[in-house]
């Protein structure tokens, strides 16, 4: 009964959506807003990539509300878990010898991947969520491969905050010298297509990558350690 | 045959989407209904860059000289489902948590069995 009620309701939706989606091909023009950004990117902001001039710059303010959200999440989960009391030791098996040195000889790597991937966020598809999540991924890594190795949270939490702290700083800065709205540039923007260039934009992923992957590993920590 | 090659990658988005949609309105168990969840949000992560996409575009990066600006995809909807997949790595953490909670307090992830959560 239920499924039938589902896929009725499923049907209707399916229908309004057909409707509405006539009137917008696939593979059809731009909108007015996005030819703007692609015109006009790379000489107000220097960055070549224009996803993220828009995500840093044109939009900056909704990324500080995105950062917030995942802070807010990583929060919530860790107060949720906090009150879970800790299991007692359970037999840890340990990896063979081949895991665990692979695991050591990956993880320096991984970081370093990580690393480039939001170093280089103006100029190459990336930045610095997906650089954290490289990041976490190299700590989950050493969580499964080498049991009973853990992060130093005063370090995570700290790599966090200050990741925070340089991405609002910046933002103020911005406000009361390079222009009138929050995150505006204030450094000079230098040679397009270059890693020294984009002004604001590699500091403010680097911060947000070292924010984002220290709040995954925090994730990641918890969800092993209490469940 | 035309319309599924020039559609398809809205029929792939939706699909997605409403699988995801069944699954969570007829499974019972919680885990299940989170991996719904997940699917949902790729299907409407796929939706928002199909939009999005020109035909015979290339992406919104100036990597190497020659790139013609009118040749881009929208860069927009791409900066939105950078954030949209964020949020839904976030939000399915706290749901996982939840889950984890609910079953230490119930001792089954059965939504039958959970009083307040039955429909």
């Amino acid at each position: 009964m239920k499924k039938i009620i589902s896929l009725i309701l499923l049907f209707i939706i399916c229908l309004g959506i057909i409707f509405c989606l006539q009137k917008i091909p696939f593979g059809a023009a731009k909108t007015k807003v996005g030819n703007y950004y692609i015109d006009n990117g790379r000489e107000e902001t220097g960055a070549a990539n224009i996803v993220t001039s828009v995500v840093l710059n044109y939009r900056g303010f909704d990324t500080l509300g995105e950062v917030t959200i995942l802070f807010l999440a990583a929060m919530g989960l860790g107060t949720v878990l906090a009150t879970l009391q800790k299991k007692d030791k359970r037999q840890i098996e340990q990896a063979s010898l081949i895991l665990k040195t692979g695991c050591r000889f990956l993880f320096p790597l991984i970081l370093l991947f990580g690393a480039y991937i939001f170093f280089h966020g103006h100029l190459t598809p990336g930045g610095g969520f997906q650089g954290g999540a490289i990041i976490a991924s190299a700590f989950l890594l050493v969580y499964l491969g080498c049991r009973g190795r853990k992060i130093n949270e005063t370090g995570s939490k700290l790599t966090e905050s200050i990741g925070g702290l340089v991405f609002l700083i910046m933002g103020l800065i911005g406000l009361t010298l390079g222009g009138h709205y929050f995150l505006s540039n204030f450094i000079p923007k230098g040679e397009i297509n270059t890693l020294f260039s984009a002004g604001i934009i590699p500091i403010i992923y680097i911060a947000i990558g070292l924010k984002v992957g220290s709040e995954l590993t925090g994730i990641i920590d918890n969800l092993m350690e209490k469940s | 045959m035309e319309f599924l090659t020039d559609n398809i990658y809205y029929i792939g988005a939706f699909g997605l989407i409403f699988i995801g949609l069944f699954i969570i309105l007829v499974k019972h168990n919680l885990i299940k209904v989170i991996i719904g969840l997940g699917i949902l949000d790729t299907g409407i992560n796929l939706f928002l860059i199909a939009i999005g996409y020109i035909n015979n575009g290339t992406a919104p990066i100036f990597s190497k000289p020659g790139l013609e600006a009118g040749n881009m995809v929208d860069p927009v909807p791409q900066a939105l489902v950078l954030t949209s997949i964020v949020i839904g790595v976030a939000i399915l953490a706290l749901a996982l948590s939840l889950a984890i909670r609910l079953y230490k307090h119930y001792g089954s992830l059965d939504l039958r069995k959970i009083k307040e959560q039955r429909w």
